[in-house]
């Protein structure tokens, strides 16, 4: 029940939004259906950790620990960048860089965008994931080319390009899926792409088959996640398009992007038995975390730093992953809540900062503790959480990452620590002389999602703790 | 009984060499029909032929034996061709001597002697032409080598008789590789004989040719017998298009008798004369491709010649 | 070989015209050419799934072949066609790597894929699991249509050909995917090229072209 008033609100915004979205309410209105969607999604929450995991709708969906978090957390930041969005875009208009129809067009594609990723979430039918996977991209294209500069025609078309070609890769790989389990679970129904059947059975699944479907449904979910070298797009769509957007995709999209990999990930591994799986994505992650590093160094757009930082912690959220076992895997998920909240807070605050100043290459931008002290407060904390400074929520899950790979890995912990190092240097260098060298608007969204990050820095509630380590057990254990 | 293989050969080497010229005259008709003009006669390369035997041959100061004696080579190569192509029967005494590829060969030493021919006089034209032929001939053999050799893989044997009875006897199938095999051939077919897109056979511009450019310096009966010989090599090409992808009607091994011999005569005239509307089709809907893209025509030849071969061993059909 | 029931073996044909289909693509310079090869992939595609529908017998296939004819044959080639008549986009230019090295690289890419194919056709249980290395490649070749060309209008039929080739590998190994799948693939598909189609519009009231020449001037000094 919870879970179709959960579908329904972002699908009825996204209907309304298309119709009515420039009128001066929209920003509004538009928060008000990212509120109804927290609520459901809390709901749907407190059901799940009162009566445990369910599925519905004749076993199409299906929630259960891991993924109601995700969905909750989707939800909490879809709200609180509608927040940021509802000033925000009302300057974007009054500097007459968009029109009304496409404020109409932005309100409306961000509903459908929210409500394709909840459905990413729930669905229990691999298929079903591809779908929703395929429509977040779409109904996000749009929105990177809103401004219709040349420059964000070209992130749009790379975009959609090469998340296109990425995702008819992952669409092999669920054929090839569906190839290996209709051999064991029958053709009839359609009981063969549901991800609790083949969890079931997957110690029986064709190892060859679903090695070769993992590879392929790697790279193409892996180009969503952003892992290198398939991440050309996402440094330009992050700089091109608004920064609402930059703040949903870097916090929100790539997650659901690892939530499938990952599923897939557990399939494969109890099929195999063997390692390679994980390997692999201890493989992609490091690489990621290695390249985007550097790459910081030579940015000069603050979007498109913090674009390669996003890059690099999905690097160390796919290794951990990668890692296995409970502990790696708690680390990967708590990685993936604060990340999500920092980096929205990191983009909500930059967003701002770009606006007062009018330009987002960083070189221009100065002073911005005397210009607005609350962005620049911000932005400095923001970048001290992503950063892994204690007592950030950050540094937590990364602690437990490299405790791990010292235990298990060894041989990757110098890299890791390497990489790390290098992002503090250039990230650190880049926004203190932004920071050091006056408008009210509404701070609210970023100083919350900090204090978030510092609370689960310093304290995750018992009942969160149990949450992940179900998921992880869920993750590992099965 | 042991009578008929003899009989056979010997009247598929008349045959070859009686109606070439008439085939070539037919393909004229063919294409004025379709032009909407009227043609000559279908005889006149035979009195063509006849008229250049009466002439007396005029040659080069500087004209070597071989150039005297090419023209014999090529005819003679192209009758040897013409007796181990199984037009009428499937059981020949000579197809012992030679296979499909041993076929190739005997082409390409024709053309290799009229390429020299050619280049023996040393004229800028006829060195054109023996360039150009040259070129074409390197790239139309690995086509049609891949062509038989596909051909081949369905029959388990690279001796064309044995190929074409493979297929005659066995009960219809759709083999997709025969399908893509047969337009390389096709392609081959118009490269190797100097037809539309390739070369046109009517041209009287000697910076297009390329075969008519190497017999600019022949008279009388050398100039006679390399007419002829290229109608028998237009001729061979389409039988063993014949013997590769419609053997049907060909008197195969089972059936030695007169009667499918006899029948035989009259479906190869039949499928001459549907082979002749064909390249007449063809050479009208085309237009001359530039010399400088040839090459690009037989690669193509040749990718769908090993298209057809990947598709067979993947298909096994 | 000649063993084979007559209806796969039409099968068969049609699998290898639908490979011929994919190399005549990657050599096709004509845009309008590109988006008529496009719909005679979707119309095999069709009549396969129809062949297929009436041997097994199973009715979602139908409605699947349906679909197919509805979308891939008359739809999208008349939008890419209005498109293009509005955008102006008739010819592509030379390809990156010449003809002929395009042809012989497309060659390699068959070879591989069915090689790559093999261990899957082996573990198939249906009738034309040897079909699957065929869609294999025309997703390579798709892919090698689409890297090797410069004009946007020729990307996005290489994209749609892969996705032909992606639904005839689906049909060759498992007779389809569930109908829920397929039609929201074909949803997915047809969203796709409507924002295409108000893309494009955009790309060219900006530059003024839909070279792709335009689109590579991000680099990472910005």
């Amino acid at each position: 029940m919870e879970l179709i008033v959960l579908l329904a609100i972002p699908l009825a915004g996204a209907a309304w939004a298309a119709v009515l979205g420039e009128r001066p309410y929209a920003p509004e209105a538009n928060t008000a259906f990212s509120f109804a969607t927290l609520i459901a999604a809390a709901a749907l929450a407190m059901r799940v950790i009162g009566e445990g995991s369910f599925s519905a709708a004749d076993e199409q969906f299906f929630i259960d620990p891991f993924n109601v978090f995700l969905v909750t957390l989707t939800a909490f930041v879809g709200f609180t960048t509608s927040l940021f969005s509802r000033p925000y875009m009302r300057i974007e208009f009054e500097h007459g860089r968009i029109k009304p129809r496409q404020l109409r067009l932005y309100h409306s594609m961000y509903q459908l965008f929210v409500a394709a990723m909840l459905i990413a979430l729930t669905s229990n039918n691999m298929g079903l994931v591809w779908v929703a996977m395929e429509a977040a991209t779409l109904s996000t294209v749009l929105l990177v080319t809103l401004y219709r500069t040349p420059a964000s025609l070209e992130a749009g078309w790379k975009y959609f390009i090469l998340c296109g070609v990425g995702i008819a890769q992952a669409l092999f790989g669920t054929i090839l899926l569906y190839f290996a389990a209709e051999k064991v679970l029958g053709g009839e129904g359609m009981t063969a792409l549901l991800w609790t059947h083949l969890n079931a059975v997957k110690g029986s699944l064709e190892p060859a088959v679903l090695s070769l479907a993992f590879v392929f449904l790697l790279v193409g979910y892996g180009t969503k996640v952003g892992l290198v070298p398939l991440h050309n797009w996402l440094p330009d769509a992050h700089a091109e398009g608004p920064t609402p957007i930059s703040a949903v995709l870097s916090g929100l999209l790539l997650n659901v992007a690892a939530y499938a990999v990952v599923r897939c990930k557990v399939l494969v591994e109890g099929s195999l038995g063997s390692p390679l799986p994980g390997r692999m994505l201890m493989a992609f992650g490091l690489f990621s975390v290695v390249v985007a590093s550097f790459f910081l160094w030579r940015q000069r757009d603050i979007k498109r730093l913090f674009a390669y930082s996003s890059i690099e912690h999905m690097g160390i959220i796919t290794f951990a992953f990668g890692m296995g076992g409970p502990v790696a895997n708690f680390a990967a998920l708590l990685h993936m809540t604060v990340h999500s909240l920092t980096k929205s807070a990191i983009f909500f605050a930059v967003g701002h900062a770009a606006q007062k100043a009018g330009t987002q290459v960083m070189d221009d931008i100065r002073g911005l503790i005397t210009l607005s002290p609350t962005v620049g407060w911000g932005l400095m904390l923001g970048a001290l959480a992503i950063l892994g400074l204690p007592p950030f929520g950050v540094f937590a899950s990364e602690f437990l990452i490299l405790t791990t790979a010292m235990r298990d890995h060894p041989w990757a912990t110098p890299i890791l620590l390497l990489a790390l190092g290098v992002a503090f240097a250039a990230i650190f260098g880049r926004v203190q002389p932004m920071v050091f060298g006056e408008t009210s608007a509404k701070r609210l969204p970023v100083f919350a999602h900090l204090g978030l990050v510092l609370m689960l820095g310093v304290f995750i509630p018992p009942s969160l703790a149990e949450w992940f380590r179900l998921a992880a057990q869920l993750i590992a254990g099965s | 009984m042991s009578v008929i293989p003899w009989l056979t050969q010997a009247l598929e080497v008349l045959a070859a060499i009686a109606v070439a010229p008439l085939f070539g005259g037919w393909i004229v008709q063919c294409r004025a029909w379709l032009q909407n003009k009227s043609a000559p006669s279908i005889w006149l390369p035979y009195r063509a032929i006849h008229k250049l035997f009466h002439k007396e041959a005029v040659l080069a100061e500087r004209a070597s034996p071989l150039f005297r004696f090419a023209p014999y080579v090529v005819f003679g190569s192209m009758v040897c061709a013409a007796a181990i192509i199984p037009s009428m029967g499937t059981r020949l005494p000579f197809s012992g001597a030679a296979d499909a590829i041993a076929l190739v060969g005997l082409l390409a030493t024709a053309r290799v002697f009229v390429s020299l021919a050619a280049m023996d006089v040393g004229t800028a034209f006829g060195t054109l032409g023996a360039r150009r032929e040259m070129m074409v001939g390197f790239l139309a053999e690995p086509a049609l080598l891949m062509v038989i050799f596909v051909a081949s893989l369905i029959s388990s044997s690279t001796a064309l008789p044995e190929i074409s009875d493979a297929l005659a006897t066995q009960p219809f199938a759709l083999y997709p590789s025969l399908a893509f095999t047969a337009v390389a051939f096709v392609l081959v077919l118009l490269a190797e004989n100097a037809r539309i897109p390739v070369d046109n056979p009517a041209t009287h511009l000697e910076l297009t040719m390329i075969h008519e450019a190497m017999l600019l310096e022949y008279s009388a009966r050398h100039l006679a017998l390399m007419e002829w010989a290229a109608a028998l090599k237009l001729f061979n090409y389409a039988c063993i298009g014949f013997a590769l992808f419609v053997p049907w009607g060909v008197a195969t091994e089972q059936a030695q008798t007169p009667a499918a011999l006899f029948a035989s005569l009259p479906i190869l005239a039949a499928k001459l004369a549907a082979a002749g509307v064909g390249l007449a089709l063809i050479e009208t809907v085309s237009a001359k491709l530039r010399v400088f893209r040839a090459p690009e025509f037989l690669a193509t030849a040749f990718l769908l010649a090993v298209l057809g071969l990947l598709v067979n061993l993947l298909l096994r059909a | 070989m000649s063993e084979l029931p007559f209806d796969l073996q039409i099968l068969n044909a049609l699998a290898a015209l639908f490979l011929l289909l994919a190399f005549a693509m990657l050599a096709q310079r004509r845009v309008v050419a590109l988006v008529s090869l496009l719909a005679f992939q979707g119309a095999l595609l069709c009549a396969a799934t129809l062949l297929l529908a009436h041997r097994t017998g199973q009715w979602h296939l139908y409605f699947s072949a349906l679909l197919t004819l509805a979308l891939k044959v008359v739809f999208l080639p008349w939008l890419l066609r209005r498109l293009i008549r509005r955008l102006g986009v008739y010819w592509d230019s030379e390809p990156l790597i010449n003809t002929t090295a395009t042809m012989l690289l497309g060659l390699l890419v068959v070879i591989f894929s069915f090689g790559l194919a093999q261990p899957i056709a082996a573990l198939a249980s249906t009738a034309t699991r040897n079909a699957i290395g065929i869609a294999v490649a025309v997703v390579l070749l798709a892919f090698l249509t689409m890297i090797t060309r410069r004009k946007a209008m020729s990307q996005v039929v290489g994209f749609l050909s892969m996705e032909n080739g992606l639904f005839f590998g689906a049909m060759s190994a498992t007779y389809g995917m569930p109908m829920i799948v397929e039609l929201g693939v074909a949803l997915d598909v047809l969203v796709a090229m409507l924002v295409l189609g108000v893309f494009f519009f955009q790309i060219r009231e900006q530059f003024d072209s839909l070279d792709l020449h335009h689109l590579e001037s991000l680099k990472e000094e910005q």
